[in-house]
């Protein structure tokens, strides 16, 4: 029996493991780690 | 293949679904909970409207910070909540054809979502928690206000995971073929959007509530407003997910309607599984600790791509109603097919004025108030609360609301009463969040502040306040408020009187909101596949006529803002 091929954003769309992985790390890395650093490095403010 | 144990499903005699029993019992426990707590916030709501008519300004000081406190709490986290946890329970068992995966796991997350919102509602009622929903340090709450939220927080991850393992359990044993449903699909992206959400709320509550112990010294204010924000807003993303899901979901029941392109449809949801979460970062525009490229990536040009979810979802609803309207005949002119759409079934009417709401007026001016620029002549004004209320109120709690009038009869099983009223509900509450949310935005482009209880600065050294326009404004607010909540108040009474007095449907059949060949043609064009489906799927005038009219309303919109912008801002 022919098996049809599926496209690699079907395959995506239909793990929904990966999803779940993405769409944390993703979130996660751009909002809340970059923003951390930001934080981090964020110079004392000097009295006037 | 289905997965139910033995006796504990049925068979839904008016859309044909499977019910998992088991799902039944959770479904209908989250969604009382669910109402009682939209009353609770609604009871909020309308005293904090009348607070903010000047004219009548009803509540006094400490008590309007009580009640903001207590109608944020109640309906942007637990009414959301546990109806989205309801939600969960029927998209991952009913369209999957499976089991629920423990009745156990289903009854701990109950348990610690029921006891946190009633500590936490206590808390705030006992004047222990005047610190908002937002609970920013140095202000402090008692400990048993943090506690009680985290305690929904962990209830509601609880529920995720009893989602994830039905979803596993409905793939190993086969329950359903090929791709996931749309509606559970929907369903999942809400789920994972509600993971990141709630892992990042422990991240921020945990903290706060070690400190309030004594134990751990004040958190950074900068870091806890970061992490919370990561709770606050895409919470709201997790009810755009289940809004969406249920627009497709009604959509289907009350019209037949199915997605022109059901690929494009899921293509939508994974923008918004990947990206809208981002959107946090609107609330952090003015903070000073945060870069200018991570405020601009993050509402912007990332955040942009979920935009275009939003507007794929708000092409795709409308223009498979009207192919499903055009199959039926209703195919003269632009908009026949929207004129004779059965404007009397409240599912209908809801998901109607959801989209419109929510696309019109939430969507416009979302985007316009996220952008870095704009923000800084509306932050933290009324036009914020005007926007929001017509996304989340206007567009979310309109939808659930739609579907509860499906969920009462096809999963408490039994009727409503006064079914006229129950007709007009949507209408009288969505006018009326319009009616607010135009008073509030309008309040607002005049400097109105948000969360604020005398705007006058009765008192003050320098004479301060606002023109008489201002509160022209504030004053349609509070009429606007009225309206809602009698549409709100219409609403929690036909849904009580009908699950706790309603007739039972459990022997009789149900009469249902369309007469019976309505619904049988519903059916018939929802699985009709020919060359017939084929050619009407292309005609679609009267939703792109829709999109280029919101277009035009976004660009009048988005340039007015940057025009009032240069009127305070001088660029030279």
């Amino acid at each position: 029996m022919e098996t049809e091929k599926k496209h690699a954003l079907q395959k995506l769309m239909d793990n929904p493991w990966l999803l779940l992985v993405l769409g944390v790390v993703i979130p996660t890395l751009s909002y809340t780690v970059w923003g951390w650093i930001e934080l981090a490095n964020m110079a004392p403010a000097t009295l006037p | 293949m289905s997965n139910f144990l033995q006796g504990r499903s049925r068979q839904c005699g008016t859309t044909g679904l499977p019910v998992c029993l088991d799902a039944a019992f959770f479904i209908k426990a989250n969604a009382v909970f669910a109402v009682v707590s939209l009353l609770i916030g609604g009871i909020g709501a309308i005293l904090l409207g009348l607070t903010r008519w000047s004219a009548v300004h009803l509540l006094s000081d400490v008590m309007y910070y009580r009640i903001l406190t207590l109608h944020g709490v109640d309906m942007l986290l637990f009414w959301i909540l546990f109806f989205e946890v309801a939600v969960l329970y029927f998209a991952v068992t009913s369209p999957l054809n499976s089991r629920l995966f423990s009745t156990k796991i289903a009854w701990v997350s109950l348990l610690l979502m029921v006891v946190g919102a009633v500590l936490t509602n206590v808390m705030i009622l006992q004047g222990k928690g005047d610190v908002l929903m937002t609970s920013y340090p140095p202000l402090m709450a008692d400990p048993m206000f943090y506690l009680g939220i985290i305690l929904v927080a962990v209830g509601v991850l609880v529920a995720l995971y009893n989602f994830f393992a039905t979803v596993y359990i409905a793939n190993r044993d086969k329950t359903y073929e090929g791709s996931m449903p749309l509606v559970t699909f929907g369903a999942l992206a809400a789920a994972i959007i509600a993971v990141f959400t709630l892992l990042h709320g422990a991240t921020a509550l945990i903290p706060t509530f070690t400190w309030s112990m004594g134990w751990t010294p004040e958190p950074d204010a900068g870091w806890y407003r970061l992490v919370w924000w990561a709770l606050g807003h895409p919470a709201q993303q997790v009810n755009l997910c289940a809004m969406v899901a249920i627009w497709y979901f009604l959509a289907s029941v009350t019209t037949g309607a199915k997605p022109i392109n059901e690929t494009v449809s899921r293509g939508a949801f994974l923008l918004y599984i990947l990206f809208i979460n981002l959107a946090s970062a609107h609330h952090l525009l003015v903070d000073p600790g945060l870069s200018a490229s991570w405020k601009i990536w993050n509402t912007s040009y990332a955040m942009y791509l979920a935009v275009l979810a939003s507007l794929v979802h708000g092409f795709t609803v409308p223009s498979s109603i009207e192919v499903a309207q055009r199959l039926k005949g209703y195919s003269k002119g632009v908009f026949d097919w929207l004129v004779k759409a059965p404007w009397k079934d409240p599912g209908f009417s809801s998901v109607v004025l959801s989209a419109l709401i929510f696309g019109f007026l939430g969507g416009i001016t979302g985007v316009t108030l996220g952008t870095e620029q704009i923000n800084i002549i509306a932050h933290n004004t009324l036009r914020i609360p005007g926007h929001f209320h017509t996304t989340v109120v206007g567009g979310t709690t309109l939808a659930f609301m739609g579907l509860t009038y499906y969920v009462v009869p096809l999963i408490f099983q039994k009727e409503f009463y006064l079914k006229g009223l129950a007709r007009i509900q949507p209408f009288i509450f969505g006018i009326g969040i319009v009616v607010m949310s135009i008073g509030m935005s309008l309040a607002g482009s005049y400097g109105v502040p948000r969360r604020h209880y005398d705007v006058e600065f009765a008192g003050a050294l320098l004479p301060a306040g606002f023109d008489s326009a201002a509160h022209f404004m504030l004053g349609i607010l509070g009429i606007g408020a009225i309206i809602a909540f009698i549409g709100l108040l219409m609403f929690v009474l036909l849904t009580v009187a009908a699950v706790f007095f309603g007739k039972s449907l459990e022997t009789s059949k149900w009469e249902g909101w369309q007469s019976e060949a309505a619904m049988a043609k519903n059916r018939e064009i929802y699985f009709k596949r020919d060359a017939e489906y084929e050619k009407a799927s292309h005609k679609v005038s009267g939703t792109l006529t829709l999109v280029f009219i919101l277009l035009v309303a976004f660009v009048v919109y988005y340039f007015a803002n940057w025009k009032a912008l240069t009127d305070v801002w001088f660029v030279r």
